[in-house]
């Protein structure tokens, strides 16, 4: 019985509304900022920052984006990948024009002016559902990379038609190009996780998080209880693709570092991004860092155990990823949308009454 | 009998305003169907008025209408003495009408709780920015709003199942947990569609019991639609009869009750 609420009692409604209300859950929680923030700096290495930590961040960040606009507000999108790019240009952009502004300032309007994108390519929810919107941001997503792989502003006229990020700093260290040491860009996306992070839980906890899940519930209800759908909606966008464009930034900035944009934002990262929320879990903040590990860690887990302990041939192993990955996602829409989260919380739930489930 | 202007007392002592809602002339197609043929009746502050009649008759257009949901393409809708322009659901919604629905529209996803706080979103104002930071006017807010939705928990008896996700309630309950984010709006009025269809006799009585008391106790004026006339008969103030879209009674039930017209209608479904 280590794992308990009883006695555990809220005497307010402000305790009764933390994020973390019972108290080996708040521990668990400082535990792994301390060790993310505090420990992990001190033995990252360039293979685990590249291979693992990085992707892991940057992913869960567009993993809580495109979350908000599906599992909470009910808007299926397919133009994540799309929304990724804009945030990647937008801070190509600004980090060019402006050499001398922070690395902060960036991606944060980075993500602002992918917002605003979101915003305009999310019109149509108004109109139409489902199937349909799908559509619709799968044409956004086309859209997208077709715009920044055409007009040649967006790539500065570079005779490659790639960009490449420049070397900046923050505070005097170096975290972008090829001279940025693995805690710094650890470190600089770990920060934009956790805000993110913090924002997310904050705003679906609360009265836009009630909104949304309102539409996605039943729209016609949440209109007559006085919820705006038009103002609902746009908010999804706009804060879901304000992460995406937060994560697109970071993806190219500090993970690529040089980015083709077909190759880094095609379709197939829309539906990477898709599948971590759903493996995750449709509709709860800790599924999508859930389901951004999972997937993370499948094709490096299958590599070195497949490949590299078992022998077998590189391309039965990439074959295995996606069945596994194809597999899962079946499952986890027919038996349980809510994710490795619900599983979870169905785990926590047993553990909480266990050794005496009566 | 009514006075257009004043009000009048009940026979239990409850005191009944003027007109607060008034529906003229209304008219309401759907392509070739007409469900509602120029109907017009009025609503006064504090009653509980009913509308009854046969399925398909047009009672849950007509709480369209006035919820917005529909627009007819004839007539007026007059509130607290003012011509209701055409207006959106949500705006209706801020004007203070709330209400349920025949088939219960609840949140499912949602637990109780968080079902009961949409109904106060209406009251919610802070911006974006607080709410991301969870600060100032959004915690506050968050609580304040928190506390109002208790009392309407407690009042409809819900305590226990507070955190339950809706969708493991059973229908009585979940029935109840529409009326209280309808309450949760503090409306002033409060329509309420089939309010206790599919229930048994005792979950009957309870909501019979919570939708006296809610009149009682706030004050609201309240619309229902019921097929039940025990049940109107015991509850409201003054009935309205429709049948096939249009209105064929309207009065205190007493005199509902020995309408020929009524009579006739009741007895026409009860062949059927
Ligand atoms: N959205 C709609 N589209 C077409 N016909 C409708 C619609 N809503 C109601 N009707 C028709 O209007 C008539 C009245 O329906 P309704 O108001 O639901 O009746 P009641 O609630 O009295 O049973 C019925 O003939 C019904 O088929
Ligand atoms: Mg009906």
């Amino acid at each position: 019985m280590f794992y308990r609420e009883a006695g555990d009692f809220k005497t307010s409604y402000v305790a009764d509304n933390q994020t973390f209300p019972i108290k080996f859950d708040r521990y668990r929680y400082y535990a792994v900022l301390v060790v993310a923030f505090g420990i992990i700096p001190f033995v990252i290495n360039d293979y685990w920052a590249n291979a693992l930590l990085l992707p892991f961040l940057i992913y869960a960040i567009a993993a809580i984006g495109l979350n908000i606009l599906v599992g909470y507000c009910g808007q299926v999108s397919l133009g994540t990948g799309g929304f990724m790019a804009v945030g990647a240009y937008a801070c190509y952009k600004l980090m060019t024009a402006f050499p001398e502004v922070s690395m902060f300032i960036h991606v944060i309007l980075a993500g602002g002016i992918t917002a605003a994108v979101g915003v305009l390519f999310g019109l149509p929810s108004l109109r139409i559902k489902g199937f349909y919107l799908a559509v619709a941001t799968l044409a956004a997503q086309f859209f997208l990379v077709w715009l920044f792989n055409r007009v040649p502003w967006f790539y500065n006229y570079s005779a490659s038609g790639q960009i490449n990020a420049p070397e900046r700093d923050v505070f005097g260290i170096i975290i972008t190009g090829p001279n940025a040491p693995a805690w710094a860009t650890y470190l600089f996306c770990l920060i934009f996780l956790t805000a993110c992070a913090v924002i997310a839980r904050n705003l679906t906890r609360g009265t836009m998080g009630r909104t949304w899940m309102a539409i996605r519930d039943m729209d016609i209800a949440a209109e007559i209880i006085g919820v705006n759908p038009l103002k609902a909606k746009m908010t999804a966008f706009a804060v879901s693709s304000f992460f995406v464009g937060i994560s697109g930034a970071l993806f190219f900035a500090l993970y690529l570092g040089a980015v083709e944009v077909g190759e880094a934002f095609g379709i197939q990262k829309s539906f990477l991004v898709l599948f971590m929320v759903i493996i995750g879990g449709l509709g709860s903040i800790f599924g999508s860092f859930a389901g951004a590990a999972f997937l993370v860690l499948l094709p490096v887990v299958l590599k070195v155990v497949g490949a590299d302990m078992l022998g077998w041939p590189t391309d039965i192993v990439a074959h295995l990823q996606l069945v596994i990955v194809g597999a899962l996602i079946i499952t986890f829409l027919i038996m349980e949308p809510h994710g490795l989260a619900q599983l979870w919380r169905v785990a926590k739930e047993k553990l909480r009454l266990w050794p005496f489930p009566h | 009998m009514l006075d257009a202007s004043e009000g009048y007392i009940t026979e239990d002592g409850r005191k009944i305003g003027g007109v607060v809602m008034e529906m003229k002339n209304i008219t309401l197609r759907f392509g070739g169907v007409v469900a509602i043929k120029d109907i017009s009746f009025d609503i006064r502050e504090g009653e509980i008025r009913a509308i009854i009649g046969p399925n398909g008759a047009g009672k849950s257009s007509m709480l369209n209408v006035i919820s917005g949901f529909y627009v007819p393409q004839e007539g007026e809708v007059w509130f607290h003495g003012q011509k209701r322009p055409p207006m959106r659901p949500y705006e209706v919604a801020r004007q203070g009408i709330a209400r349920t629905f025949q088939n219960i529209a609840l949140f499912e996803g949602m637990s109780v709780l968080d079902n009961v706080m949409t109904g106060r979103l209406n009251y919610m104002q802070a911006g974006l920015f607080a709410q991301a930071i969870w600060r100032g006017k959004a915690e506050r807010e968050e609580t304040e709003n928190r506390e109002a939705v208790e009392k309407i928990i407690d009042f409809l008896e819900i305590q226990h199942i507070r955190k339950t996700p809706v969708s493991r309630l059973p229908y009585g309950l979940k029935k109840r947990v529409e009326l209280a984010r309808a309450l949760a709006a503090e409306p002033k009025l409060l329509l309420l569609d089939e309010p206790m269809a599919g229930m048994n006799v005792e979950e009957k009585e309870d909501m019979s019991r919570f939708i006296l008391d809610v009149n009682d106790e706030f004050g609201t004026t309240i619309a229902l639609i019921e097929h039940d006339m025990g049940v109107v008969m015991d509850l409201s103030d003054r009935v309205v009869v429709m049948d096939y879209g249009k209105k064929i009674g309207d009065g205190t039930p007493d005199e509902v009750r020995n309408n020929q017209e009524v009579i006739d209608a009741y007895l026409g479904v009860a062949h059927d």
